[in-house]
């Protein structure tokens, strides 16, 4: 009876010892990918700090900051930067609001044709940009629409709006019904129920779904290029330039992108938690 | 009946707009795939089927490279993210967020900016190359950029966190009292994690290949920058015909087919595990 009690003690203390070693092996190997994961980005910020002589970035040549005054004087790339944000900041408006009226229609109603709404949706979200891309530039080539500034957005709202409308979903599906009608038995009209009680309560799921919005025209590459006619945009002016070599100025807006995208979502958390 | 009406007018603008730019698009594509012509005379739908199986004889080199890049990048993701998502599912304890916040930084960099990083990093003569060729460690002759390993490498860099997040909400999802039962009942760590916790993690696996899978398999990025000649992959051939060529029925013919084989490798997964479960996880 004892020896086997001692016994099954010894078992769970290895076992333990093993499990704590597991940990510490598993806990060094996260942090190995998430050093990996990161390489990239400290490289790319180091060498915003790179006191290069030319045009070319490519050896440490010592530490300097001029290139943060200097950030606008590749003029074609300051347009491109401009390009990038402003659509991004219209593809996240319009996408938001479009998005956050299906989100709201999926998740409050059953209603014919939800089925193939959803369907569209999910193709939306998971067929390959390669596609999307290639497809619309057909669309838009058979009607003999020119390629610009304007296809981009058109472009940006279409990839993105499901992402927002499947956060505002899932959101009010978590909702009562009932608080709505309460709104309205105390009359309050549809719109005015809307905009005092619905939109508060679905609020950080139409700003998650917007964040992502953002995140997502400012980052597309491939659906952009086909897309695009001659307007450059951030990622596809880097892409063209790379031939030649990319200034430091790519670096630092890359690197002050970084650090305002970081800032945001750490500042949505804490808004987030502080809420709850 | 304005009541059964609402629903309607709320998909109206966003429905439309999906419509108009996404679903007749691919009409559009696919009527091009089976047209005649080119930019300067224009394009006439004469049925020409012919588009398909020259596209697939021209091009099968880079299509089964693409398959075959895509399901190695993937399985790498799925090996790699696996740990990860497990330690901060069960170990990650308060910090949980701060870990998935860290695997997300990525992110907020361009995609082409990361890539373009990669190709410095490991450039012949790069910051990493060139120590090591010096120290006599490596063959001078030595290199990464434009290899097919280099193309997979930035592949499975630019898709891990895909990977992380649909496995790690799984795991999440876990109830611990099932692990302590099977514990209870004598199974082994191993045999706990084998019976136990690995099958119900993998809804999280599916959802995350069907993340990765199919933009990895339609990328060019990657294998216009880090690979070289003998690296193009099928995205990289439709976006030359497409704008450089203007070879639209060709290029239409090749993105359809690409389509196809992604959307009915995503239909048959999304039969087994329902829609809305795998939208649910992908959106997560």
């Amino acid at each position: 009876m004892t020896s086997v009690a001692a016994e099954e003690s010894t078992g769970t203390a290895s076992r333990r010892t093993r499990g704590r070693w597991g940990d510490r092996l598993l806990f060094g190997y996260t942090w190995l990918i998430i050093v990996w994961l990161c390489l990239p980005i400290a490289v790319m910020i180091a060498f915003g700090f790179n006191d290069t002589k030319g045009r070319l970035n490519l050896t440490w040549q010592g530490f300097t900051v001029k290139w943060y005054g200097r950030l606008f004087s590749v003029p074609d790339l300051t347009t491109a930067l401009v390009n990038s944000l402003t659509i991004a900041l219209v593809a996240t408006a319009v996408s938001a609001v479009l998005g956050t009226l299906i989100g709201l229609a999926l998740g409050r109603y059953r209603f014919r044709g939800q089925g193939a709404l959803n369907l569209v949706q999910f193709a939306a979200i998971s067929a390959p940009e390669t596609v999307m891309g290639a497809s619309l530039l057909s669309f838009f080539v058979q009607l003999n629409v020119g390629r610009g500034y304007w296809t981009i957005v058109i472009a940006h709202i279409m990839f993105s709006l499901s992402f927002v409308a499947v956060t505002v979903r899932s959101r009010v599906l978590t909702l009562d019904p009932a608080i709505d009608e309460a709104a309205r038995d105390l009359g309050a009209t549809g719109w005015t129920a809307f905009r005092l009680v619905t939109l508060p309560m679905i609020f950080p799921a139409v700003l998650a779904g917007g964040l992502l919005a953002f995140a997502l025209s400012i980052d597309d590459f491939i659906i952009t290029s086909f897309n695009s006619g001659s307007t450059l945009t951030f990622p596809l002016w880097i892409w063209g330039a790379q031939k030649n070599g990319l200034p430091p100025q790519v670096n630092v807006m890359g690197t002050l992108i970084f650090v305002a995208g970081v800032l945001l979502a750490v500042g949505n958390a804490l808004l987030a938690r502080r809420r709850r | 009946m304005r009541r059964r009406l609402a629903p309607y007018a709320l998909i109206l603008p966003g429905g439309l707009w999906l419509a108009i730019f996404f679903v007749v698009p691919m009409v559009v594509m696919l009527s091009f795939s089976l047209m005649q012509g080119d930019v300067v005379n224009g394009f006439s739908l004469t049925w020409h089927w012919q588009n398909y199986s020259e596209a697939l004889s021209d091009y099968d080199d880079q299509l089964i490279r693409s398959l075959v890049y895509g399901v190695i990048a993937t399985a790498a993701c799925i090996v790699l993210a696996y740990p990860v998502a497990y330690w901060i599912a069960f170990r990650g304890g308060a910090r949980k967020t701060t870990f998935l916040f860290l695997l997300l930084l990525p992110f907020f960099v361009s995609f082409v900016l990361r890539t373009f990083s990669w190709k410095f990093l490991l450039a012949d003569d790069g910051i990493v190359l060139s120590p090591l060729k010096h120290a006599g460690l490596l063959p001078q002759d030595f290199h990464v950029i434009a290899t097919g390993f280099a193309v997979v490498a930035g592949l499975t860099y630019n898709y891990l966190p895909f990977m992380v997040l649909p496995i790690y909400v799984a795991l999440e999802r876990v109830d611990p009292k099932m692990i302590e039962a099977a514990q209870d009942l004598y199974a082994s760590p191993a045999q706990a994690f084998a019976r136990v916790v690995f099958p119900l993690s993998l809804p999280g696996v599916f959802a995350g290949v069907l993340m990765t899978f199919v933009p990895v398999s339609a990328d060019y990025v990657n294998a216009t920058v880090l690979g070289g000649t003998n690296n193009t992959m099928i995205g990289n051939i439709i976006q030359n015909l497409y704008l450089v060529n203007n070879d639209y029925p060709q290029a239409a013919a090749l993105s359809f087919t690409l389509m196809a084989i992604l959307l009915i490798g995503i239909f048959l997964y999304a039969r087994a595990l329902g829609t809305e479960d795998v939208l649910e996880v992908a959106t997560r």
